[in-house]
């Protein structure tokens, strides 16, 4: 059974529609990608499944149905999402914004390991724990992004275009780090990126979005290899 | 000096008072956006339920410890009752609806108190405290160290505790705090709760002072408008510091320049608004907002 089932969603802010039915799944300790040009709805995709938008259609987390519950409700079943804009708590330190991405968990004994386990993956957090979170620069905080996601110790991770505006070195690191995170502890992903080359070297399933719809889908590797995907998206 | 001294440890006394009101403004105003014009009358309610459980025989701080339950309890459901159906409205609505819970408030401690003015018990002692050659007012100095020590017991709650904390994350950042699974709307009603509980200190610590009636407050929310706009609306901690120097400043001037006197003090407090306002409309401690249009 797959880690989430989406069908036929829909999603519109006032009257205006951006999902038309959208159907995809993520495996369990999988990588998913949805792909696509500014405004094609990936960031409503991820609002949606996590609530932040008015939807209809179907979607099944670990077979539960939680289409139409709030945020709060579907955070607690273990789904984390790293926003786009990266959801920073400005003026809160670096530790409390980590300390913050754990509320919704039980056992919070656990806490000061997780800190320590969210710290391997980012040294450079660890480095500034007592500092104020908008001091970061825009790679950091996108690190933070992530991190306060994993405090969760989520089952699925949604990652809204971690790349954007980072130096190519930055998000190869961040890529890497959510590689790890996704073998080690089997944590699935989707993952909505514009930056296509990249995003398909990590996912093993990609969807391509043309405003608000599915019109190619498969595994990442038959994606790469699409003359047109290529030309559109690649750029070579 | 020695009445120099005298002045300015009351004005502390009364400042602190004007502080913690002007906390509880800023508590509300940094989670919402709102300035809760009725957070004087809420204090002055909540006076009136601490007045009728010390006339019904409890002791001064059994009652005064009732009182702050009691008001926790109102603010929370008020905010749940009356605020949170209007929560998404325009600025302008919510406004209007907290100067009805105003009007409401003031003429239902009339109705059920009457307008005649009451006397209100201070705890500490009648007798000077007599500190060198000078004398300070018990009540000035006790008031003066139970807002120390309500104060000190928030900057905990908010620096040290996960509910502070989740607190502080859904004022600023409301949408990254429901994906963190933090309730939003439970953590501004909250709020509203602590809110009416600093005002309900500040109403019991002011009553023995000015004596309980259902008007007893609106001079002093002017007072805490002054602090705030002072200390900026967005500094929890510059609304404290601004409510001390508004005191000191209005007793200072009340005893030095003898044309305001006592009549005109409330005068000092509209001239602070105004220029804060024209110099500085960020406060000593706030920052300015930027809006994105």
């Amino acid at each position: 059974m797959a880690l989430l089932e989406v069908e036929g969603l829909e999603a519109q802010y006032g009257w205006t529609k951006v999902l038309h039915g959208l159907s995809f799944v993520v495996e369990e300790g999988g990588i998913t990608t949805i792909l696509g040009a500014n405004g094609a709805g990936k960031t409503t995709t991820l609002r949606a499944v996590c609530g932040m938008v008015k939807t209809a259609g179907e979607v099944r987390f670990d077979g539960r149905r939680i289409a139409g519950r709030p945020t709060e409700d579907i955070v607690r079943l273990g789904i984390a999402h790293a926003p786009e804009g990266r959801g920073t708590f400005m003026q809160l330190t670096v530790e409390e914004n980590l300390r913050l991405g754990a509320y919704a968990r039980s056992g919070r004994a656990a806490l000061a390991g997780d800190l320590r386990r969210v710290f391997e993956y980012f040294p450079v957090l660890g480095d500034r724990r007592g500092q104020i979170a908008g001091s970061l620069s825009g790679g950091e905080q996108q690190m933070l992004a992530v991190a306060r996601a994993l405090m969760l110790r989520p089952r699925l991770l949604l990652l809204d275009e971690p790349s954007l505006g980072l130096a190519p070195l930055v998000v190869r690191e961040i890529f890497r780090i959510v590689r790890a995170i996704n073998r080690e502890e089997r944590v699935g992903v989707l993952l909505v990126e514009q930056n296509a080359a990249t995003a398909l070297d990590l996912a093993d399933h990609a969807y391509l979005l043309e405003t608000g719809r599915v019109v190619m889908s498969g595994p990442a590797a038959d994606l790469k290899k699409d003359d047109a995907i290529r030309r559109s998206y690649l750029g070579y | 000096m020695d009445i120099f001294v005298q002045q300015v440890v009351s004005g502390l006394a009364t400042g602190g008072i004007y502080g913690s009101l002007a906390l509880a403004l800023v508590m509300i105003y940094q989670a919402t956006d709102v300035v809760n014009y009725a957070q004087g009358e809420m204090a002055m309610f909540s006076t009136y339920l601490a007045w009728t459980l010390i006339n019904a025989g409890l002791p001064y701080w059994v009652a005064f410890a009732a009182t702050l339950a009691i008001a926790f309890v109102g603010g929370l459901v008020i905010e749940r009752v009356v605020i949170r159906p209007v929560e998404d409205a325009p600025i302008l609505t919510i406004v209007i609806v907290c100067i009805g819970l105003l009007v409401i408030l003031n003429s239902l401690a009339g109705w059920i108190y009457s307008y005649i003015q009451k006397p209100f018990p201070s705890p500490f002692p009648e007798k000077p405290i007599r500190i060198g050659n000078i004398f300070f007012g018990a009540h000035d100095i006790g008031a003066l160290g139970v807002t120390l020590v309500v104060l000190l017991c928030l900057y905990v709650f908010f620096r040290y505790t996960t509910l502070g904390l989740a607190m502080r994350a859904a004022a600023q950042n409301p949408v990254s705090s429901r994906l963190c699974g933090i309730r939003v709307g439970w953590m501004l009603a909250v709020g509203w709760g602590l809110a009416a509980l600093v005002g309900a200190v500040a109403g019991m610590m002011v009553a023995p002072v000015v004596f309980l009636d259902p008007n007893m407050m609106s001079g002093i929310l002017i007072y805490a408008f002054a602090s705030a706009t002072l200390g900026g609306f967005t500094s929890p901690g510059g609304a404290v510091l601004g409510g001390l120097i508004v005191g000191v400043v209005e007793n200072l001037v009340g005893t030095y320049v003898s044309f305001i006197g006592t009549e005109l003090k409330l005068t000092v407090a509209l001239a602070v608004i105004l220029i804060v306002l024209v110099v500085k409309p960020s406060g000593l401690f706030g920052r300015v907002a930027v809006h994105r249009v």
